[in-house]
């Protein structure tokens, strides 16, 4: 019974989707208030119908109704409550239903809090955002619907993927796809604005919070996904260039892009075509990363849902989206006014050419990801696209970016001399090049590479906190004066200088950890002992341990100290019966500069086991840093200037005083 | 925490010996001489595990990459130089277990993709701030006919 009423809420909400593509076109053809009013009401319907759906396949899962296909393939009995929660979305057809529910609660924020909007603006947006959900609503009712019945009920079901059954790649897919679809809040104002004709600051006003919330949701969806692999795939690594993750990074670095430059459209009404185009290209990539995930068309770790027909139906909607958007654009774009214009070195420049870096980056990675597809495509040569590649491009392009990064908000709007910045930022490159000198010169040069990113990560992170100092005029002024400055300066100042710092963060433990992580893989009886990184790790014991839905085997870990203890830790290798399937549970000490990672493996004939500890330093930082820059957003986001029915503004000075 | 501790950290860090990452290597797959078990490691994680994918044989537990890593170990033993003994596995396996694409004719938008695309965008944002900057062409237009009517009408309206 509770199937069939998401179900039918499913086809119910498909049909209002239906009715919020047309009837506010109409509305906005004709000039008709109400008809243009519909596309709220439709809005808000459709997200109550998702709502109910979402919750009746939830609660299928938490009752353990095996006579629902979908529940039975991939939940068991015998699953901790949490797990059959998360299970939900932790397969094809539920991930897809979440999908569409994120998608339609977004809708339902434009209709609810959008009163401020102009009413064809919003009626228009409200469209093509019924129009995408149209397409994923008819994606999920025709090719995985995850109400199918099961006739006879199974008995237990098949259990989860137990790569899936931990807590943090539970979280992940919820974030990611808050990240993913919230970019089509930027698509869908984007065509309404080519539908309309005009964009203007205002535009940029009402599009830059949702984007930014949708940048900040996917920053922690990757960093959840990033940390999960560490943790979990037993070998410390963060990142692999994986198809997937790569899927999941491309709208993260164009949706960077857009941030900077609707903030120039924000003030100085510049750069309107391209930000309408990042936009579009923005959630478009986060269509193909839905594609690229769920089609399997590219074998990777991830595809747990490999099914062709699929793939032709979801590549048939980006077809459809981007190229209907693409055409919109060629049509309208040349006919929107050139902003004003801006000097060689200014605020506008550097965010251009930030711009100009992040695109560059996300077509690499483009390219990465699709060649071996092209090569298989016109040849019968098979290639690999592996991290040795993105070292070679990516990486290179991420150097000049931190530099724009340090640079680019001392500068003036309109126009500035290079001099003045860069005297602003001496006091913070001195730190920074103190600081790697001092690196370079304690390892002997060994690896300059990583000194010269440390320095850079460094200089990055004072010189965001150098903004805050120059705002305040510390020490210039009374220390209550600065506090007073400190009082009147605008959150999304504060935001800015938390996520650049974020970002510093990230990039030294990205440097640190690829530079100076140490291993040792010995074979250990019970009481044998390895060193790595200062540390001694012993092997105590080994036995048995029974969890829930699985059999384990445990080892227990002394870690020390200049034999002083440290920390107890454990390490598992685990049997999931009913799928199978073996994971390993590796242990982990921190002190949040360094980690010791411990796991185990197999054991051999003469009674000791594989151990393999790691020494991986400043690793938390990998995936504080992001989570950092997430906390910035959030900041800002709370900026008085985004706050849900905070007074109005009078209209920013260039549109009294046109430029120039 | 401040620059100092900071700095203080990235010394000590700096101070550890650089050693390159790995996982899966078994402790009875390891060659007695350090230069060569060295030589054997760099090489292998740059050559892919077929059945697993996307992860390198270094990374990879699986019995496949095993095969690999003793394959390699045993070319390297014979004394192969570095490129023969890639070469030894990728006339067998194809170019697909290279991680790091080759260098040929099909592979040269691979590689010169990305630079191609930086210089194209940075073309455009050459050509963007060489714009006259506060010339007459940039100068708001003035109304059209049209709409000063328009502005003139709302203007009187809202006064009447």
């Amino acid at each position: 019974m509770v199937a069939e009423i998401g179900q039918f809420a499913l086809i119910l909400a498909l049909s209002l989707a239906l009715a919020q593509s047309i009837v506010p076109l109409i509305g906005t053809h004709l000039g008709d208030l109400k008809l243009m009013n519909f596309g709220s009401s439709a809005a808000i319907g459709q997200m109550l119908f998702l709502i109910v759906a979402f919750a009746a396949l939830v609660a299928s899962y938490v009752m353990s109704d095996f006579s629902v296909l979908n529940v039975a393939e991939n939940s068991n009995s015998a699953m901790p409550m949490i797990y059959k929660v998360t299970a939900t979305w932790g397969n094809h057809e539920g991930s897809m239903l979440l999908w569409v529910l994120i998608l339609a609660l977004f809708g339902g924020a434009v209709a609810i809090f959008g009163d401020n909007l102009p009413v064809s603006l919003k009626a228009r947006a409200l469209a093509v955002q019924g129009m995408v959900g149209l397409g994923f609503l008819a994606f999920i009712l025709f090719t995985s619907n995850p109400f199918t019945r099961l006739d006879p009920a199974a008995l237990d079901g098949q259990d989860l993927n137990p790569l899936l059954q931990d807590i943090g790649l539970a979280i992940h897919p919820p974030f990611l796809y808050l990240g993913y679809v919230g970019f089509s809040m930027a698509f869908s104002f984007s065509v309404a604005a080519l539908m309309e004709g005009k964009v203007d600051a205002s535009w940029a006003r009402w599009v830059r919070p949702w984007v930014l919330a949708a940048w900040c949701f996917l920053t922690i969806g990757i960093t959840l996904g990033s940390f999960w692999a560490y943790y979990e795939l037993g070998w410390g690594g963060w990142w692999f260039w994986d198809p997937v993750e790569n899927a999941s990074f491309m709208p993260w670095l164009t949706g960077t892009a857009l941030l900077h430059s609707a903030l120039v459209v924000e003030r100085r009404q510049a750069l309107v075509n391209w930000t309408i185009l990042l936009g579009i290209l923005t959630f478009s990539l986060s269509l193909i990363g839905t594609f690229l995930v769920r089609s399997g068309v590219l074998t990777s770790v991830h595809s747990f849902a490999v099914d062709p027909a699929r793939g032709v139906f979801i590549l048939g909607l980006i077809v459809l989206t981007t190229g209907g958007a693409l055409a919109l654009y060629a049509y309208r774009a040349p006919s929107f006014k050139q902003g004003t214009p801006f000097g060689p070195v200014s605020r506008e420049s550097s965010l251009v050419l930030n711009n100009v870096l992040l695109v560059s980056a996300a077509a690499t990675v483009f390219i990465g990801t699709f060649y071996p597809l092209l090569i298989e495509a016109i040849s019968s040569d098979k290639i690999s696209v592996g991290p040795p590649f993105y070292n070679l491009t990516f990486v290179p392009m991420m150097i000049p970016l931190l530099v724009v990064m340090a640079v680019g908000p001392m500068l003036k709007w309109k126009r500035d001399a290079i001099r003045n910045a860069l005297t602003k930022l001496m006091r913070p490159a001195i730190i920074a090049g103190l600081a790697a000198a001092a690196i370079v010169i304690a390892t002997f040069g060994v690896h300059a590479i990583a000194a010269i990113c440390l320095g850079l990560a460094i200089w990055v992170i004072a010189a965001s906190l150098a903004i805050l100092v120059h705002r305040v005029r510390l020490g210039q002024v009374p220390f209550a004066t600065s506090v007073h400055l400190a009082q009147i300066t605008p959150r999304s100042v504060y935001g800015l200088v938390i996520a650049h710092a974020g970002i510093g963060i990230a990039v030294a433990g990205m440097t640190a950890m690829s530079a100076w992580q140490q291993e040792e893989i010995r074979a250990l009886p019970v009481g044998g002992q390895i060193e790595v990184g200062g540390y001694q790790v012993m092997l105590k014991s080994v036995g048995p341990e029974n969890g829930p839905n699985y059999v384990a085997e445990r080892a227990v870990f002394d870690i020390k100290s200049d034999g002083q203890l440290v920390t107890t830790l454990f390490s598992e290798r685990r049997f999931y019966q009913v799928r199978r399937f073996q994971t390993t549970e590796a242990g982990i000490h921190t002190n949040l500069i360094s980690n010791v990672y411990v796991a185990m493996g197999e054991k051999n004939n003469n009674n000791e086991w594989t151990v393999r500890a790691y020494y991986h330093p400043l690793a938390t930082w990998i995936w504080f840093g992001p989570m950092i820059m997430a906390l910035g957003g959030f900041v800002s986001l709370s900026d008085r200037r985004f706050r849900v029915g905070a007074p109005r503004r009078a209209q920013p000075a260039f549109a009294l005083a046109p430029a120039e | 925490m401040g620059p100092y501790q900071l700095f203080a950290t990235f010394a000590i860090i700096a101070l550890i010996v650089f050693s390159t990452p790995s996982v899966a290597v078994e402790p009875n797959e390891v060659l007695p001489d350090a230069a060569q078990e060295a030589r054997a490691r760099d090489l292998s994680q740059h050559l892919r595990c077929l059945v697993c994918q996307n992860q390198s044989i270094d990374d990879s537990n699986a019995p496949l990459a095993r095969d690999f890593r003793r394959l390699l170990r045993e070319r390297i033993k014979a004394g192969d130089t570095d490129r023969a003994a890639v070469d030894f596995i990728v006339a067998r396996y194809g170019n697909f277990v290279l991680l790091k694409p080759p260098f040929q004719i099909g592979t040269l938008l691979l590689w010169f993709g990305p630079g191609l695309v930086l210089l194209l965008a940075l073309a455009c944002y050459w050509m963007l701030i060489r714009r006259p900057f506060g010339t007459t062409a940039r100068r708001p237009e003035t109304l059209s006919a049209a709409e000063r009517e328009e502005l003139q009408a709302i203007m009187t309206k809202g006064t009447s």
